[in-house]
Parts: structure tokens; sequence; C-alpha cells
């Protein structure tokens, strides 16, 4: 790659042609302030806050807006001289923070920003250090509804347009925009709308200044009062870095944090403000059946109560079903604790989705997320990733951005805020599987085509005959390709998409044998263990002995027999794995609320009082035995590479066998604010449900 | 003084036949051919040598403008775009080629579209220009009825020209704001480089430039650069058309020699100033944009872009705004600080901030209401304005207000003190 030499404040440094001068004086150690760029948007040079002297040009420039390979070396040829520091620099980065300030309402005592507020730092660092000499009436702007979540003072918006363009290039939802010419200048929704995306929650951590803030949180801390705890989401499969904000015993916020390969620094509305549900409906105590009612009982009683249910009970009448938030410690410890009874059944996947077993690579999404952006072809199938994973989906808008990607669905049409080819159900796929389809042309003649097979095909009751298909189509359209990463020159396109996050890490420690899903649902159970599972219809479990450990007095609790109060995923250490197969921490933010107890500490403790001791008496241990039954956990935080085009392994993936071309292929999740018991619980994703799911099929009906 | 026989718009006033036929009888359309027939380089060097710069106010070299374009034609296609948003304050000398000279700009459109390889041009005309789109429409359609345009026309070279109508906001005059228009986006000026002849229009190579610079091409090429360097002074060469207004007898559009005297200019064409030439306050030469001089500069001062900018103003679009002794100056100008307020796009910091906080403490100062201090402050706002945005309104906004303090300073204290006094 071409570069060339810069002198930034006397510092001789070799920076590539192809970034900006901006990130050219930042690798030479100066520091240049900034309010609109941001360096997964587009430029938009209209904030002037990075102003540099370049010696000899006429006037200051916009750092941010120039590429390195746009400055030319002095006349004698020595590298061209910038200035970050010089009386020009200092007076024009002075005069626009003046300007940026006389409009300003400066209420920082009263501002939700206040502590972390660009402009309040930048004011302290870079503004000029004298009184106002601005001695006019203040603009004020009308505030603007943009939805439940994000709570707008648009009279202390600098115009930096950093929302709108996300809104516009990152969420793909063009709600916001820019009405009025001068001064007169706002963003805005246009018509008073919210803001219908699932990443809309992200503009307020962009909004350098107090302008849009978080509207649930509004007026409840102050940043410095807060602990941070750096873990992982599981609201949906993709396992988002972020990082949860809690003072005492209450988590107040979730904010995203940085991981490349992961969710860059975006993360969705669900993750980030179904918070409020981890203080609502909360199981704070064991509570046992007596005489067809639940009352409270201590953790002796619930666990005689189990034990001499389970002693009577044959193993082939007993099952165990894993809910969509469990941590791989719990699933490994229920797994130890089911199997000692003998023959028993155990299900991780309530949604009913037809994979597991053979080689782990059937139940990945391989290409991993990052790789997503080299894929020039991407055939969706019965997946919804907006719903599913909306980061993902943002990354997928972001491969069609930044080239030419065709990307078709089969399946129920949806909007995923980039063109989709909906080629129609799953009568298509036999097209395309014998090649006379036209987009099996299209994958054939991709460079790197990508297969994606979302829940909705994976549930169907010949799941396993698609996902058996899209493998064969994956293996004949070249998406198994030679190993290694992209860069490397390797390709694998064949995806698997999950929408819990336990999945994978249950399937990885073989949380599944015996009776399937349908079959305990209709195979006579006589005792059911629930391990945070109530997405599914209780009223088949009949009079099975129900024991639900969870969190939240949800579906399961209410049939509940007997009650374990467990830790919610802000409350526990926990692994972790991403439909990448990548295996992730969470770490502990509060305590428990009352006698609740860290999962798999419950089993294990239980096991004790069953007669049947579990093997680990601490978290360490526990891993090892992880370990023992999946390597893969020893691998934190890399997502398996892709080890070649072997055959015994792409080969064996699903089952052959018919397809129901007629059978709706439609994305599982109904409703994408209240998938799991802690978003239940939240009356945020309550008001977003009513706003944006209601709201929307009102509008269909008219 | 410029004679008959050196005129280029020939038909400025429209008391001929506006028609195609009159146009020709002019001499219109006269051997294009044989002047695409001597090939590109030909053309551009000629445009070269004959010291044409931009009519659009900034002066740009016309023929160094059009040698940016690529050399060769690769996936994207190659535009001209024609800048006839002719809005600022003073202005009317595109709207008189366009009303009555229209033939002009179109020839000239084909050659300068052929000189930088692009098939196609738009020509963006002002929101409020009605008529003067309709003239140009009509004369489009002449000229494709006579096959002197389009696809196959009898030049041999495919060539489309489109009007295309603004919606009438100032700030799309500035060319990449009009390409951002042209585009059907909000009207704001883009980041450059890229400059247009790189990514302009849809991303594609483009040229932007004035109808005047368009029009006179034709008529350069004809007679030669020669001829049209040997008017004017050096590096400032050709004809101009300039647009008299104010307090003058006759206010009027004239075609005249670039380096005339400002004086010679109004009291030849315009019948002079309101009450005499002692009469006068001051004159802005070059649209609202350009700092004013008063009369002690205007005495001697020479119409063009290189003694103007010696005094300390411009050429601008030279739209002479003759303003007399009876002119309230310091609400004059606050008036043109207002109308940079309400055109700001509002894009870029300094202009969206620093137009509004100007106009308001111009407003206060017309009336007195401030005290000298202020008016270093004002000083110093224009010069955080003044380069330090995007494109050139933040410069245009400022320039004014720097030409009043720098020329009439004591008129604006003699307000404060008279204020102070009644106030007593």
């Amino acid at each position: 790659m071409a570069s060339r030499k810069l002198n930034v404040n006397g510092v001789e440094i070799e920076a590539d042609d192809n970034i900006t001068l901006l990130q050219a004086c930042e690798q030479a150690g100066a520091e240049i302030p900034r309010f609109c760029y941001h360096e997964r948007l587009s430029v938009a040079g209209n904030c002037r806050m990075c102003l540099v002297e370049w010696v000899g040009a006429p006037k200051p420039q916009a750092s941010c807006a120039l590429q390195v390979k746009d400055i030319f070396p002095n006349k004698d040829g020595t590298p061209a001289n910038i200035r970050t520091n010089s009386p020009v620099a200092k007076k024009a980065r002075e005069g626009v923070m003046e300007f940026l300030l006389i409009n300003h309402p400066l209420d920082c005592p009263i501002c939700d920003q206040g502590g972390e507020c660009d402009l309040q730092d930048q004011a302290m660092g870079y503004g000029r250090a004298a009184f106002n000499r601005f001695n006019e009436n203040k603009r004020a702007v009308e505030d603007k509804y943009m939805g439940p979540l994000i709570k707008t003072i648009m009279t202390r918006c600098i115009q930096c347009t950093r929302c709108v363009r996300f809104a516009t290039e990152v969420a793909g939802v063009p709600d916001l925009g820019a009405t009025g010419r001068g001064e007169d200048m706002e963003i805005t929704t246009y018509l008073e709308k919210a803001f219908s995306s699932e990443l809309s929650g992200n503009v307020v951590d962009l909004c350098p200044v107090g302008a849009l803030t978080s509207k649930p949180y509004a007026f409840n801390a102050r940043p410095w009062e807060l602990r941070k705890t750096e873990s992982i989401d599981v609201m949906d499969a993709q396992g988002c870095n972020i990082r949860v904000d809690a003072r005492g015993p209450q988590v107040l916020r979730v904010l995203p944090r940085l991981n490349e390969d992961v969710n860059e620094e975006w993360i969705s509305d669900k993750a980030r403000h179904a918070c409020d549900g981890l203080n609502r409906q909360r199981l704070d105590k064991p509570y046992v059946k007596k005489n067809g009612k639940l009352v409270p009982a201590t953790w002796g009683e619930a666990f005689a109560a189990i034990a001499a249910r389970m002693s009577a009970t044959k193993p082939e009448k007993m099952a165990a079903i894993v809910g969509d938030l469990a941590a791989a410690e719990e699933i490994k410890a229920l797994k130890d604790l089911m199997l000692s009874y003998g023959d028993v059944n155990l299900e991780c996947r309530q949604d009913g989705a037809k994979v597991g077993g053979g080689p782990r690579q059937s139940w990945l999404f391989n290409t991993t997320i990052a790789g997503i952006e080299s894929a020039d072809a991407i055939l969706l199938i019965g997946a919804n990733p907006r719903w599913e994973a909306p980061v993902l989906n943002a990354r997928i808008r972001k491969a069609w951005t930044n080239g030419p990607v065709k990307i078709a669905n089969i399946g129920t049409p949806v909007d995923l805020t980039y063109p989709v080819e909906q080629l129609g159900g799953a009568d298509v796929l036999s097209g395309i599987a014998d090649g006379s389809h036209a987009f099996a042309k299209i994958l054939k003649d991709a460079q790197r085509p990508m297969i994606v097979v979302g829940s909705g095909a994976l549930a169907r009751a010949d799941g396993a005959a698609i996902l058996h298909l899209a493998a064969k189509i994956a293996g004949d359209s070249g998406a198994i390709g030679p190993a290694g990463t992209p860069a490397e020159g390797g390709w694998v396109g064949f995806n698997v998409l999950h929408t819990a996050a336990s999945r994978v890490g249950a399937l990885d420690l073989g949380f599944v044998r015996g009776h399937d899903m349908a079959g305990i649902l209709g195979g006579g159970m006589e005792f059911v263990w629930l391990l945070g599972a109530d997405e599914f219809d209780m009223s088949k479990l009949g009079n099975a002995f129900v024991v639900y450990q969870g969190t939240h007095g949800d579906a399961g609790a209410h049939r509940a027999d007997v009650i374990l109060p467990g830790a919610a995923y802000t409350e526990k250490e926990g692994l972790y794995v991403n439909f990448e197969g990548r295996v992730q921490r969470t770490k502990r933010a509060v305590f428990p609320p009352g006698d609740a107890k860290e999962d798999w500490a419950i089993i294990r403790a239980f096991s004790q009082v069953a007669g049947k001791t579990l093997p680990y008496d601490d978290r360490d241990a526990l891993h090892q035995a992880i370990y023992k039954d999946a390597l893969t956990f020893k691998d934190m935080h890399e997502a398996p590479a892709h080890l070649g085009a072997d055959p015994a392994v792409w080969g064996a993936i699903g089952k052959a066998g018919p397809i129901d071309g007629k059978a709706p292929l439609e994305c599982t999740i109904r409703d994408f604010y209240l998938t799991n018991p802690i978003a239940r619980a939240s009356e945020t994703m309550a008001e977003c449900s009513r706003i944006f799911v209601s709201g929307a099929q009102q509008m269909a009906a008219e | 003084m410029l004679s008959d026989k050196d005129r280029i718009f020939t038909n400025l006033y429209g008391f001929d036949d506006l028609s195609l036929k009159g146009a020709m009888a002019r001499g219109a359309w006269d051997g294009t051919k044989q002047i695409l027939e001597r090939g590109i380089d030909a053309i551009i060097d000629e445009m070269k040598k004959s010291g044409l710069r931009g009519r659009g106010g900034a002066g740009f070299p016309t023929g160094l403008k059009w040698s940016f374009m690529p050399k060769e034609v690769k996936e994207r296609p190659h535009y001209l775009v024609v800048n006839a948003d002719e809005s600022e304050p003073g202005t009317c000398k595109d709207r008189d080629i366009l009303r009555n000279d229209p033939h002009t700009l179109i020839e000239g459109c084909l050659i300068a579209s052929f000189a930088m390889r692009a098939h196609v041009c738009y020509v963006y005309v002002r929101g409020e220009f009605i008529r003067e789109r309709e003239a140009l429409q009509r004369a489009i359609d002449e000229a494709y009825a006579a096959k002197l345009v389009g696809k196959d026309n009898i030049h041999g070279y495919p060539f489309d020209i489109y009007m295309h109508h603004g919606a009438g906001a100032y700030i799309c005059g500035e060319e990449t704001a009009l390409l951002e228009s042209l585009e059907g986006k909000k009207g704001q000026p883009r980041l450059k480089p890229p400059f247009p002849a790189n990514s302009g229009v849809w991303g594609c190579p483009t040229t932007v430039n004035n109808v005047e610079s368009i029009a006179v091409a034709p008529t350069i090429l004809r007679r030669g650069a020669g001829w049209f360097a040997g008017i004017g002074r050096p590096n400032n060469t050709g004809t101009k058309v300039f647009c008299i207004s104010g307090h003058v007898n006759k206010p009027c559009n004239v075609e005249e020699e670039m380096g005339i005297p400002l004086r010679e200019l109004i009291e030849k064409h315009a019948g002079g100033v309101r009450g005499g030439w002692d009469n006068l306050l001051a004159i802005i030469p070059g649209g609202a944009s350009v700092p004013l001089i008063p009369k002690s500069i205007c005495d001697d001062v020479l119409m063009d872009f290189d003694s103007l900018k010696n005094v300390q103003s411009g050429l601008g679009t030279a739209a002479v705004i003759v303003m007399d002794k009876s002119t309230d100056i310091v609400k004059a100008i606050t008036r043109l600080a207002y109308f940079y307020k309400h055109e700001s796009c509002g894009q870029c910091t300094p202009c969206r901030e620093g137009t509004g906080w100007m106009w308001r403490v111009m407003k206060r100062m017309t009336v007195g209401d401030s005290n000298p201090a202020e008016i270093d402050l004002l000083q110093e706002v224009t010069k955080e304005v003044e380069g330090h945005t995007i494109c050139a309104l933040g410069d245009a906004a400022a320039w004014p207000i720097q030409g009043l303090i720098r020329h009439f300073r004591p008129e604006l204290e003699r307000r404060m003190a008279a204020r102070k006094v009644a106030a007593e």
C-alpha cells in the first residue's frame, strides 16, 4: 500500500495514503478534537473542530476530511508540515468551540450527558479561556419525538449529523434527517414518528452532546456513580459485548463494548433496554407447591421435594429442558445430574429446531460475523436476521454497502433494510439445489457465496432435510472452500443462525438426548426440569412434576411444582457460546436478589441432597469437567477456524428427506421485543412492542 | 470602450429575433462542426490562450478547468453541468443570456462537452427563473429540432442537453451543492477533495461552469484566442457583462471590456450616479459577497479581477451595486448579513452559528445599540468564520462586514455615540 511521509508537530511519520489526516495525526501522537467524525460513519466534515494547520496552505484544513494521499510535500521535497498545536490551529478550534457554545444551553447540571459529554470535555480542553462574548438570545429548538427509547432535548444539538448518518448508513432506516437551513436546521424524524430500528439506541451513544439521551435511563444516575462490569449480552445468540452499569443492587443501564469481530460497537435495543426487566417479576426464594398452591419454602424443603420425586420416577420418564439464557456451567451440571439417574431425556431446543448431533459445523455460523464482509452472494433460508440478530443484520448491510453483494431470501418476505431478492417459499430450494433456478447460477458464479439457515427453517418438521439440502447447495456452489480465513484465501459459507444464547453451548455439551421437544411434550413425562425454559406451551407438560429453575415469574414458573430461584446473566459468571462458536464469559455486575443463587451451584447443592454428589466443588473444577465434554470451551474469545472442505464433516450435515414446499418458512420470533423472560418483564420492551410491533400490525391492516 | 463589433452577446437586450433563426443570423452555430474538428487539445489550448477566467465569481481560468477532466472516458461517463443558479444579489447577467441569447449557451455547451468528452450536459436553472427556464427550454427544443444537438446531430458528436430547474436556494449556486441538488438531495456543499473533475454528479467526472463562461466559448473559438486576449488587460482579458444597479440613473446590463474604469462604466452606460458622481457613497463592485469600496477608491479603480483584489475587494460576478449618500450603509450591510444568515445551509458550524451572530450584532449596530469594543469583536467573529467552512458562503458572509468595518468604522462609532447622547 502506498504511503507518504508527514511531519506532524515536528514528528516525522510514514502514513498510509488511504487514511485520513486525522488518523495520521493520531498515529503521530497528536490528539485531534472532533464531534462529527466517527470511524464507522461516513465523513461529514461539518463540525470543523478537527481543523489543523498545513503549513503553506491558505486555510486551516479539516483533518477528518483530508486523505493523506491528497497531501503533497513541501516545494523543497520535505514532508508536508502539519501542525495541530500551532496558533493557527488553536485559534481555529477556539473559534469553532465558541460557535458551538453560543447557542448551546449550557445546562450541564440537569443534563444526563454530564460527565460523559464530548462537548463538555472538549470545551474544557479546547475552548477559549475567556468570558462569554455572546450578547444575543440563544436559540431554542423544539424537542422531537423519536420513540420510547430516545429522549430528545434538541436545543442541545450541535448538528453533527452522526445520528442521521447512523440511521441512514448503519441501521438502514432513513427515519432521521435534517430540515431547515442555517441556524434553523433541525434534526428530526420528519413526521414525529418513532425511529423504527432495532438498533435505535445506538444513536444515544453516538450523540456527542445531550441532545439524544436514553429515555428509560433519564435522570437515573451520574456516570461516576456507576460500577462498570464488562460482560456479554444474552438477548440473542450473537454474544454482543456489553458493559453493565450498576449502582448498589440495581443494573441501571447496558452499553455496548467494542469488539470488531462480534458487534463492532453496536448493540440492539433489546440488549440495551431490557435491563429494567431484571428488577421485576423476580424469583427471589424457593417455592414448593402444596395443595395446588405455590408457597415459599426453604432450599432444604424444595430440594427434598425434588429428590423424593426423582428417585421415584423411571429415568425414561424424566426430561430436562434448557432455556434460552442458560450458561454452559449450569447446562453441564444439569446434564451430569440428570444422567446420574440413568437414561433420561435431555433437550436444549425449545423451538424444536432440527439441529444438533453430527459435526459441530452443522450448528455454527461458520463464516463468522466479520467474515460476512467478504461475501459476495448471500442466500437466506427461513431467516430474518433483523429480528434474530439485529447487529448481525447491520453487518450484512455493511457488506452490501461496501461492495456488490447479491442477497436473496427464501421464506416470508421481510424488510431487512437492504435490497433482498425474494425467491419464494421452500419449494424453490430444490430448484436451487439442482441448478435450475436463476439464483443457483449467482451462487455458483460468486467468489465467496454464503448460505444462512435461520430458525424459521430449522424449527419446521422437515428442518433437518432443509439443513441437509442447504449444506448440499453450499457444497455445490463452492461455499465450502479451502481452510483459513478470507484474508488467508480460505472460505466457508455455510451458516446456521440461532436465536438463543444458550443454544450452541448446549449443543456443544451434547444436551440432546432421547426424545426431542415434540417427544417430550407428547410422551407422558412424569418429571421435567426446566432450566429457565419458558418458550413453549406449558399445558403440554401434562401431569408431569415440573421443577422450574430460573429468574422470572414467567410461563415456566407458573406451571412449576417446585421453583428454584436462579441468577440472571448480569448476576453470574458464565460461559456463553455465540452462534459463531465463540466462547465468551459474562461477569457478575450485581448479586442475585433475595435467596437466589448461581444456577450451577444450586444444581451442585441439590446433587448432594439427592445423594448424587457432582464431582466439582468450584467453578474451576466445573470448567475442567466442561473441557472433558467439549474441548472447544478452552478457546476463549475466538471463533473456530475453518479447517477445509472435509467431506466427512460437510457431507454429514442434517438428514436427507422430503421437503414440504407449501408449509410456511417464517421467522419463529413473533415479537422481537418479547423473546425471553427478562424482556417480557421489562416495561421498556413492552412499550417498544406496543409501538413497533403492534403498531406496525395495525398499519398493515389498514 | 468596447466597440460593437467585439460584442459577444449581440442580443443581450432581446431587441432582436429570439428564435434559432435569429441567433443564426447573428452568427451562432456558424462553423461549429469545424471547431469540433480541430480536436479537444486544440480547443482547450485555444481557451487557455484566450485567458478567459470563470465568470461565476471566483475567476478560475476556464481552459485550465476543462483540462482537469480525465483524458480517457472509463466506466464512468463525463458530464458538463452549467451553473445557471444565478442568485448572487445584484447579479442578473446570466438571466439575460438565458432569456435573450440562449443559443450562445447551447452552442457553448456542445463545444465544452466535446472538449471534456462529455455527451450529456445539465443546465441547472435557478428556481425563481420561470421565464428564463421557458426561454432556455424553447431554445433547446429548437436546437434539437434543427439537429444541432441530440444523439445524431449534424455535428457528428452525440450530445444531449437537459434543463434542470432548481428550487430557489442560494447555496445551490455553490458547485458541489448544485450537484447534490441535481442528484435530488438537500443542497449542501460537498467536501473537497474529491473535486468534481474526479467525482462530480453521481460520482462521475464533472465540470461545473458558469453560464457566461460557457456562452462566450463559441465566439472565442470562432474569432480566435488572440482577439479575446487582446481585449482588456493581461490576466484579465476579454469582455464581461456588467450588471449595474442601485442609485444610478439608468440601471442596466452591459457587455464591456474587462478593466474598464468603474467611473467610466457607470457614467457611460448607467447614466451616472443619482445626483452626480460626488453624491456617491460607496459601491459593491462584484455582487453582495465582495467588500464594498468607498467613493475615494471608486474614483479610479479598474473593473477587473486583479485591480479590485488590490483594493481588498473583488470582481465577483461583476454586479455593481451603487449606493449614493442617501444610503444607510450600515442597514444595507445588515440586510446582506441577514441574507447570508437566511441562506446558510446549516451544515458546518462556523457559518451556521456565525452568520446569525453577525447579523444580530449588525442589527443592533444599525441603531447604534452597541459599543466600540464590539466592533472589534464583530471583526474577530468574521475572521473566525472566514476560511473555516466547507464552502465559500462563510467567506461571502464575512467579507461585506469586514468591508464595512474597514471603510465605515467612524460611521458605526458615530451612531453609538449618538444613541448614547440621546439616551442621556
